[in-house]
């Protein structure tokens, strides 16, 4: 197995004037379960619809398993969706609904009957089968169509915004439950979305989309404590530059830094600072109080803003209120600030 | 909204006045059917099957009846393929000019039924008869199909926007071409749409006079050709009575089935 399940190469396409994807060029390895997350418009849905067979590339190849399969018709292609919107079909119940796939590739009544009940039960909805997707809740309809793509054994699952309809609750479930069910079946599960905790809690690995290409491909924990660009810095988490004369002053260093919220001490002004450490003086402007964290907005004196994230761990929300306006000291170490390229 | 009881009342009475201006000549119509007097006489001195009877044995009124259920249903076949593929085309592809089709497709029902007919008269003449064709059923099928086809573009047109695309391509997902996803997926989503269409398209050809008189010939004669051509004979009268009131009962069954069709299946039930 030394293919990748999905390697795109060059991929590139445009609506017209439109440049929607400029570029992408990823291997996702056999099992992987896969996140592409970035903002509305910057790709990734596009990708995953050539991926599927639903958009053909302006350039570029896509290969499933070694196999080059950037002509082939939806169809013809070893991959399943799991859409946005679902996309059940309304007039059958959700037995016919599961077993459509088997059913048009002519799997015997009898095998197609048992491998869908199967799939149904491995979603924990034994006993929907005869009813009508409109008699579900969004919830159970998002595990139909999960069951209807998983029912076929693809060599790769699609999900496109899988739990961008359900309410939060019901998405930190399911996310757990994605995970769980990606783990049983094995199959490479590739997932579009644009909320980077959802991408960071459930993926291997994850790639961030910005106009049209891949700013950067790494594992959650990669992507959080190291992101190479500014823009990965920002999207994924607060991004906390320090930059230009502040980064001269601060630092002693050229260039443009980052340093996440939660790596950030809030001390007095006169904390000691070992050799292992750096810190910046400033004024606190502003202070969010969030239930089990505070969020510090540090005004720095060489200029710049830093935002501090504080586990409340002894505080009550009166004592940190009271801070607002004293001068501080931020204190982190060294290895926490990462140079970002600009 | 609150309104006063004046206002409900003057609405109401409004309604009213509408709807009586409409239903109770046709009302008027189907009593007199059964009115044992020959020219009508007001209030009617009986009542009398033997309108209907006289109309039932009338050759006349049955060849006119079966010319008028061919010429619905071969106007309503051809309005079911062409309004179904246009509305595909211009639901799920754009093109250069896809507007103007659409309103190309929209204008023959806004367009005067007799501008229609002569300008299908000159032309059939015209094309038609170097061929050695004269005006006939055909021709009063392709005249019908004109404005039947809006019928059915319309419904089908309207129940692709309410289900979008996406259903399709879920279908392709799973591995069915395309053939397999029209007959498993897209047709019966669209199915009652088309039944909704067809039926109105069927009305509507059936009930006919204008562009019929231009472009059926001597040949052939339907229904509301035949009654046209005896509302002034005065022993006919009766007979002619009993048509139009078979005309409106069979022209209510289609409409209603077809409100009724155009409203539900699409969506989850």
């Amino acid at each position: 197995m030394s293919d990748p399940a999905v390697r795109l190469s060059g991929l590139r396409k445009s609506f017209g004037a439109v440049h929607a994807v400029t570029g992408v060029d990823l291997d996702i390895a056999d099992g992987e379960f896969f996140a592409m997350l970035g903002p509305s418009g910057s790709g990734k849905t596009t990708v995953l619809r050539m991926i599927a067979g639903f958009e053909t590339p302006t350039s570029g190849t896509v290969e499933l398993g070694g196999a080059d399969v950037t002509r082939l018709a939806p169809f013809e292609r070893d991959v399943n969706t799991v859409f946005q919107d679902y996309a059940l079909f309304p007039h059958m119940n959700v037995l016919d609904n599961v077993e459509y796939g088997l059913r048009v590739k002519r799997v015997p009544r009898a095998e197609r009957h048992e491998r869908a009940l199967a799939a149904l039960a491995s979603v924990r909805l034994e006993g929907y089968g005869g009813r009508r997707p409109g008699q579900l809740s969004g919830g159970q309809r998002q595990r139909v169509a999960l069951a209807r793509a998983l029912v076929n054994r693809p060599r790769v699952l699609l999900l496109d915004e899988p739990l961008g309809a359900l309410d939060l609750k019901l998405r930190e479930e399911m996310q757990v439950e994605l995970k769980s069910i990606q783990r049983e079946v094995g199959i490479t599960f590739l997932f579009v979305t644009h909320d980077q905790e959802e991408a960071l809690t459930m993926s291997d690995r994850v790639a961030v989309f910005n106009e049209g290409r891949v700013e950067q491909v790494g594992t959650p924990a990669e992507i959080y404590e190291r992101p190479s660009t500014a823009f990965v810095a920002g999207f994924v988490g607060t991004s906390n530059l320090i930059s230009g004369e502040a980064a001269q002053a601060v630092l002693g260093k050229e260039g443009t830094f980052s340093v996440r919220p939660e790596k950030l001490r809030v001390a007095g002004l006169g904390e000691s600072v070992d050799g292992a450490e750096h810190s910046a003086t400033g004024t606190v402007s502003e202070v969010v109080y969030a239930g089990p964290a505070t969020r510090f907005v540090v005004e720095l004196d060489a200029g710049g803003r830093l935002i501090a994230l504080q586990q409340n761990l002894q505080v009550s929300s009166m004592d940190v209120m009271s801070l607002r306006g004293t001068r501080v000291r931020l204190v982190w170490h060294r290895r926490h600030e990462f140079a970002i390229v600009s | 909204m609150n309104l006063s009881r004046t206002a409900r009342a003057m609405l109401w009475a409004a309604l009213a006045g509408g709807l009586a201006v409409v239903y109770v000549p046709l009302l008027i119509v189907l009593l007199n059917s059964f009115n044992a007097d020959r020219t009508f006489g007001w209030p009617p001195p009986g009542f009398t099957l033997r309108w209907w009877e006289a109309a039932w044995n009338s050759t006349g009124v049955r060849e006119a009846l079966w010319t008028s259920i061919q010429a619905a249903l071969g106007a309503t076949a051809i309005a079911l393929v062409l309004g179904t593929m246009v509305a595909f085309a211009l639901q799920r592809h754009s093109f250069f000019g896809r507007d103007a089709v659409s309103l190309l497709i929209i204008l023959p029902i806004a367009l005067p039924g007799i501008v229609t007919g002569i300008a299908l008269n000159n032309a059939f003449r015209a094309v038609l008869e170097p061929f050695g064709l004269g005006l006939g059923m055909f021709t009063v099928i392709v005249g019908h199909a004109t404005f039947c086809v809006v019928t059915v573009y319309n419904n089908v047109l309207a129940r692709l926007r309410r289900t979008g695309s996406s259903l399709e391509e879920a279908s392709a997902d799973l591995g069915a071409d395309v053939f397999t996803t029209f007959r498993l997926v897209t047709f019966p989503m669209i199915r009652s749409a088309l039944l909704a269409g067809g039926l109105l398209a069927f009305a509507l050809s059936f009930d006919e006079i204008i562009v019929t008189t231009f472009t059926a010939g001597a040949g052939v004669k339907t229904l509301p050709l035949w009654i046209f051509e005896n509302l002034f004979r005065p022993n006919q009268a009766p007979v002619v009575n009993v048509v139009a009131a078979a005309l409106i009962v069979l022209s209510v069954v289609p409409i209603y089935l077809a409100q009724r069709l155009s409203g539900g299946e699409a969506g989850p039930r």
